[in-house]
């Protein structure tokens, strides 16, 4: 015992002694010491990145500061505590990257920085599926739910109320997209799947999933439901009580029958899922599709003829941003726009903001198999070089025009949320 | 022969609590003694007590205060509303003889609690037992004690993807019944199931149970043993009449470690029920997802009332304080 104890002791001396050596050279290394006067151009530029893993790269923030010299400090949360941390932490980051549909809680907390489009110089570039609501060549998407156009602009700097024109103040800067629809595992399901209500088919019991979050779950809940042609909702994304009763008995019968293996959170969870044969049917990301293919598995991001649900995450800044971190903030907004970047994000299957740009950083190849729906001519690499289709592949649901123009739905939060998540409590109880 | 040496444990005791009786202290000396003496105690825990004011009380009584205001999208609003309550015990009448949510939660994760319990007992008492009266070195009771923190060296989700090639469709389990030929389909209860919550559950909170009853068992006089032993006991009367009732102190610290620890659970009964199974952690957790933070205090309030009630009435079969 007596031995123990003196181990103990020389052990936290020695880490106390560490730990004062460690001070000292904090102390030097912060200049403390030296008494240099304080350089306000040395400051190193860092930006706190708060967002969910969706399109946080590190070769993002290695090529960020490579081109501009600032430094990116990733934050990473699911898109639930995203939210939350900017309720009631906004002074923890300093750039926010988070979906549109969160804007309806965020933006009358008065906690972010409308930006200004004028000091963006791709703003009149970017694609008119945020600022419109339609294709590059006119035709109009699917506007239910919280789609971006909604909420994209606000009446004044200052305002909490969302501009239903454009202005110059904008909520946040358009980043990444994507249609979502179901993964499927062909090899599994030896058929053609072509409609939402597929999700339900007592064919695939226990090999069924969704997401494990109220208000997107329960919007590809509502697919099925008009896939199946027992309601028409006029709106998925806000639906009156009695639509969301409908719709949670629709959920709660297929659960009590067994339908669904789990509900996923997380990227990796849904990977898994699918790739263990867990699930052969369920909602998905299309970067989680690429990862299982790229495993060598079977796995479809089935287009359906009712169509996709869509999003949109963009940037914008905390409320306590200011002074030379505000034009830091601009600064990495245009660069972010300005090319590589969405030539990153859409060589993984995403959509980028500005497409022009992203064109210019992208080889035709990749441009027509991403964005045309063209077959590959050689083969298709992921951004750190893995070979993700063979030469001749097509990318599943066709081109951008296709896929974006076939837009149901758009991730949302309703009016009658608090009512939807107790009815959630009670399905989950069920 | 019943509860002789329990006699003589109590007897001790009681000499204990009321005995000073060569104390040395003079009658017109004590009280000055006594009142510097409190001092000093009070003194003592003072830095407990104020981490624990800090930390743990002010906290509970803001939850509490919180579970009280209304709320709206985005914001708590401080005005006094009961809706977190009610709307949590909603349709618990009007739904009859149907339970209402928080009803059906609440049972689920009781009996969840329950099975883990039990279980935890069962194998934690088990291992303590063997630690304390089989394992004779010290060195070798230490190694494999910390043998049984394997489980905390990994997180949650790492735990799930493992479980997956074990106990999924086509895991091991699944495909080595059906090499043997004992099944034909994959057993789906397997994995996303009350079963496989509750392995995980026990699999992680045993060693609560293990340590407090290994430290109650190690501090049995090995005499009393020899002596139930020499008043001829068999093994079984010694358990259940000298060790058990010895141990009992461990026992219950460890059920209560248990049983707070799974009645807030809602990551490990979220990951290994597939997100399908209710519990009483879970609907906070949704409730905080959707920021609606006074509902989720609300809820939180009465999940450490019903803790608090299954606590006292554990505490009310042994009064641990006596007994440590």
């Amino acid at each position: 015992m007596t031995d123990r104890l003196k181990m103990i002791n020389s052990i936290s001396r020695r880490n106390l002694l560490k730990g004062a050596a460690g001070a000292a050279g904090l102390a030097v290394g912060s200049g403390a010491i030296t008494g240099f006067p304080y350089v306000h151009s040395a400051e190193p530029k860092i930006l706190r990145y708060l967002g969910t893993a969706v399109n946080e790269g590190d070769e993002i923030s290695k090529k960020c500061l490579e081109d501009t010299g600032i430094k990116i400090e990733y934050i990473t949360a699911t898109t639930d505590d995203v939210t939350k941390r900017v309720i009631t932490q906004p002074n923890s980051f300093d750039v926010l990257d988070t979906e549109y549909f969160s804007l309806k809680k965020l933006v009358p907390s008065g906690n972010i920085f409308a930006l200004d489009a004028k000091k963006i110089k791709e703003f009149d570039n970017i694609t008119p599926v945020f600022t419109k609501g339609q294709l590059p060549n006119g035709k109009k998407i699917g506007n239910q739910g919280t789609a971006p156009w909604k909420v994209l602009y606000l009446e004044g700097s200052n305002s909490k109320t969302f501009s239903a024109t454009p202005t110059e103040f904008v909520t946040l800067i358009p980043t990444v997209y994507n249609a979502d629809t179901l993964g499927i595992r062909p090899d599994l399901i030896k058929r053609p799947i072509g409609s939402w209500a597929e999700l339900l088919n007592p064919e695939f019991r226990s090999k069924a999933a969704i997401l494990n979050i109220p208000s997107i779950g329960i919007m590809d809940a509502a697919m099925v439901v008009e896939a199946t042609g027992q309601h028409q909702y006029a709106d998925k994304g806000n639906m009156t009580k009695a639509e969301i009763d409908l719709t949670m008995k629709v959920m709660t019968e297929a659960k009590k029958a067994g339908q669904f293996r789990a509900f996923w959170k997380d990227f990796n969870e849904s990977v898994n899922l699918m790739a263990s044969g867990e699930t052969v049917i369920q909602s998905m990301w299309s970067p989680a599709v690429t990862k299982v293919r790229s495993m060598g598995i079977a796995c479809t991001f089935q287009p359906l003829k009712e169509g996709y649900r869509s999003w949109a995450s963009g940037f914008c800044v905390s409320k306590a941003v200011s002074g030379p971190k505000l034009d830091w903030a601009y600064e990495f907004v245009n660069w972010y726009l300005s090319g590589w970047a969405g030539a990153y994000l859409n060589r993984q299957g995403y959509y980028s903001a500005v497409l022009s740009t992203a064109e210019a950083n992208m080889t035709a190849d990749e441009w027509g198999y991403w964005m045309e729906g063209k077959a590959a001519v050689g083969d298709i690499k992921a951004p750190d070089g893995t070979i993700l289709e063979k030469a001749g592949a097509k990318r599943d649901g066709g081109s951008y025009d296709d896929r974006m123009g076939a837009v149901a739905c758009w991730n949302a939060v309703m009016d009658e949320n608090d009512y939807m998540v107790r009815k959630w409590n009670e399905f989950i109880a069920a | 022969m019943n509860s002789s040496p329990l006699d003589a444990i109590s007897a001790l005791a009681v000499q204990k609590k009321h005995g000073k009786p060569f104390s040395g202290v003079t009658e017109i000396g004590r009280p000055m003694v006594q009142d510097r003496k409190s001092l000093v105690a009070w003194v003592q825990a003072a830095p407990m007590m104020l981490i624990f004011a800090l930390f743990f009380l002010l906290p509970l009584v803001f939850v509490t205060i919180v579970s009280a205001w209304d709320y709206n999208e985005y914001e708590m609003i401080p005005a006094f509303s009961l809706r977190g309550y009610t709307d949590t015990f909603e349709g618990c009448i009007a739904d009859l003889p149907d339970l209402c949510t928080i009803l059906k939660t609440y049972l689920k994760t009781l009996k969840l609690c329950l099975m883990t319990w039990s279980l935890t007992l069962l194998i934690g008492f088990t291992v303590a037992y063997f630690l304390a009266f089989h394992v004779r070195s010290k060195t070798w009771q230490i190694a494999l004690t910390l043998l049984c923190t394997i489980p905390f060296w990994t997180s949650n989700v790492i735990r799930m993807i493992a479980w997956i090639p074990l106990l999924g469709r086509n895991g091991l389990v699944n495909k080595g019944l059906e090499g043997v030929g004992l099944i034909d389909q994959p057993l789906e209860w397997l994995l996303f199931s009350e079963f496989s919550v509750v392995l995980a559950l026990v699999h992680l909170f045993t060693f609560f149970m293990v340590v407090p009853i290994f430290n109650s068992m190690i501090r049995i006089d090995k005499k009393l043993i020899e002596a139930a032993y020499d008043a001829g006991a068999t093994g079984w009367q010694t358990l259940v009449n000298v060790i058990i009732p010895l141990a009992k102190p461990g026992i219950v610290i460890g059920s209560i470690f248990v049983i707070t620890i799974v009645m807030g659970d809602f990551v490990t009964i979220g990951v290994m029920g597939g997100q399908q199974i209710a519990s009483a952690g879970k609907i906070i957790e949704a409730r905080l997802n959707a920021l609606q933070f006074p509902a989720a205090a609300a809820n939180a309030v009465i999940l450490l009332g019903i803790t608090i009630l299954i606590i006292s009435a554990l505490t009310r079969i042994v009064d641990i304080r006596k007994e440590l």
